[in-house]
């Protein structure tokens, strides 16, 4: 866990409206090192989301710099950022996440499809992927037959398939029961951890913190908080540390 | 290939997993599809039932009485014209044709059948082809050619005595006539027709009673066949300058002075035109509701990296292959509709208007979903999938 997989150097987001010009995201500096997963945290406004969609290349910052492998997602004309989202990032949304007319199995293949790696090897390690999800027997099913909890692990299959640098996930656990939650962000964490990808969950259940190294916790724009030893972490999740 | 394959894959695959709402709407394309061809069908028929006999003839050239404004039946051109017509420089042939109309009695007896009379001189220009049977065996026979449709709607053949019926004066007449030959397709004025030699032509013609009292040969227009090498406005220019009383024009616009052949195409290819742009709208119209319907999905292939030109590439592969489907399934349909025609329905589907109509209609499905592939492109995965 030393190498740098990410890192964010004064990134601000601002938007005009007819009130003035709003700070989203204000001078926020982070990093994230590859193998490790964070959590980032905040209350509804805080702008976790607008930094999600600027770490995953969807938005560009006003200013500051957004560092994946070397390359300042910021200063990159659309077309590559377009690449780098398909080759460096692995994306699990908080709904819609398949395509609805690809089966478990062709939806995780389509990130290989997109890098023109969908060979054998290719197609035997998503089969694996899935069967470690535990969806073995559900790999032909399509989208609308398989329940929310099995569609986030799909979804989740996908955004590792390619092995991205960066794997993120916005809500994951949103639309499942505290069972579900819990199952899909530990098998999350634990496959972030195994292929050493860079993991950055953003959620309002303070309670999946428990499985992340690190939280970024925002507020207003800012980061007002980093959560790092285990004590810390544990006694957010389960309350007895009081979020700033 | 890469930017071919994953299109076409992500194109087949929807459509593959909605079948039935693609198959709908391949149904529409479909029931678009007969309609058109039946229009290009019927125009193709009721032009050829009007111009068949002319685009058919052995000429370069037709000749009409001056001022007769084109029409075949106005025109009168005595038989001193056709002598002086003979006579003119760079004239290889050139062949008399007269025209009426009379009922043939059909086999049973009962039935009758309404057709063109044309009097033609054996072996000159006008005289259509004959691929069963033979020609005139001279100008006085009482023979007669039939045109393939005629033997179609009559069964009359070769060999056989038919009966026509014609007014004379104030009388009906009837003439047996014995069929010598029968040739291709040969309508004139949307009619079956028999030719007959023109002086028996001239003997069982429809007349008025003036008529009866004298034998004065006319006839409606002159069929003219240019010498190897000739010039065509040259000799055009020359029947005009040294033949009294007489306009020469190209077949191919004698075709368009044919009465109501110019209007009548005209109507049919415009009910064409606005049948495809209701194609245009209903396939656009459909292509655009489900792109609607299908926002957070792109917005979600753009997110994990997926470039426009293959969100736009899989729509366009996507409406081509149902186009295709519909198109395939109504030329089929029109096809097997077809064979159950009756040969009364002027319908005819010749290779050109065909694969013009089946061009078209395989363009009004891209044309139709342009609008709604530039809004796939448009769509912003940040707002589809609720970030922004």
């Amino acid at each position: 866990m030393t190498d740098v997989a990410l890192e964010t150097r004064s990134v601000v987001k601002t938007y005009k409206t007819d009130l003035g010009t709003i700070y989203a995201v204000k001078d926020v500096s982070l990093q994230v090192r590859s193998g490790e997963f964070v959590a980032l945290v905040g209350p509804s406004g805080s702008g976790k989301t607008t930094m999600l969609s600027m770490l995953a290349a969807l938005l560009s910052p006003t200013s500051g710099q957004l560092i994946l492998d070397g390359q300042d997602l910021s200063k990159l004309p659309e077309a590559d950022r377009v690449t780098m989202r398909r080759e460096k990032i692995g994306f699990t949304f908080q709904a819609n996440n398949l395509i609805p007319y690809l089966s478990a199995l062709e939806n995780v293949e389509m990130m290989l499809r997109l890098n023109n790696r969908l060979d054998k090897v290719g197609k035997l390690r998503a089969k694996e992927l899935l069967s470690r999800l535990g969806l073995g027997e559900r790999m032909n099913n399509l989208p609308s037959q398989m329940s929310g909890g099995q569609q986030q692990r799909v979804a989740i299959a996908r955004a590792l398939i390619h092995n991205p640098s960066l794997v993120l996930a916005d809500e994951p656990t949103a639309s499942l029961d505290t069972e579900r939650a819990y199952q899909v962000v530990q098998t999350f964490a634990a496959l972030i951890h195994e292929n050493q990808r860079a993991g950055i969950m953003v959620t309002h259940d303070l309670r999946m913190c428990e499985f992340v190294d690190r939280v970024f916790q925002m507020r207003d724009g800012n980061l007002v908080k980093i959560y790092e030893t285990r004590d810390e972490i544990m006694g957010l999740a389960r309350g007895t540390t009081q979020a700033h | 290939m890469q930017r071919l394959t994953l299109p076409t894959y992500l194109a087949f695959k929807e459509i593959l997993r909605n079948k039935g709402r693609f198959l709908l709407v391949g149904m529409v394309i479909a029931l678009i599809t007969v309609l058109v061809l039946f229009i290009a069908g019927l125009g193709e028929g009721l032009g050829n039932g009007n111009r068949e006999y002319l685009a058919k003839l052995d000429a370069d050239l037709l000749v009409f009485q001056s001022r007769s404004e084109f029409l075949i039946p106005s025109s009168r051109l005595p038989h001193e014209r056709l002598n002086a017509i003979r006579r003119v420089a760079g004239v290889a042939d050139a062949g008399p044709i007269a025209t009426s109309s009379a009922t043939l009695l059909l086999p049973d007896g009962v039935k009758s059948l309404r057709l063109g009379l044309l009097g033609v001189e054996p072996d000159h220009a006008g005289q259509p082809p004959v691929f069963d049977g033979r020609g005139f065996s001279t100008d006085l026979a009482n023979e007669v050619i039939i045109d393939r449709s005629a033997a179609i709607r009559s069964g009359y053949k070769v060999g056989d005595r038919i009966t026509i019926r014609v007014t004379q004066g104030t009388r009906d007449e009837f003439y047996q006539l014995l069929v010598v030959g029968i040739s291709d397709g040969q309508q004139y004025s949307l009619q079956p027709t028999l030719f007959v030699p023109y002086s028996t032509w001239d003997r069982v013609r429809p007349k008025s009673e003036a008529e009866l009292l004298r034998s004065n040969p006319v006839y409606n227009v002159i069929a003219v066949r240019l010498a190897d090498g000739a010039d065509l406005e040259t000799v055009r220019q020359t029947i005009e300058r040294e033949v009294d009383s007489v306009q020469a024009v190209t077949i191919g616009y004698a075709i368009t002075q044919v009465p109501g052949y110019s209007a009548q195409q005209s109507t049919i290819q415009t009910q064409g035109v606005f049948t495809l742009l209701i194609g245009v709208l209903v396939i656009g119209g459909f292509f655009q509701i489900q792109i609607l319907q299908k926002v957070a999905q792109i917005g979600v292939l753009k997110a994990i990296g997926t470039p426009n030109p293959l969100v736009a590439a899989a729509s366009v592969i996507q409406i081509v292959m149902i186009t295709a489907l519909g198109v395939g399934l109504g030329g089929l349909g029109t096809f097997l509709l077809a064979l159950g025609f009756p040969p009364t329905v002027p319908i005819v589907f010749n290779g050109q208007s065909t694969l013009i109509a089946v061009l078209a209609l395989l363009l009004i499905g891209p044309i139709g979903g342009l609008v709604s592939v530039r809004y796939a492109v448009k769509i912003e995965p940040l707002k589809a999938l609720g970030l922004g």
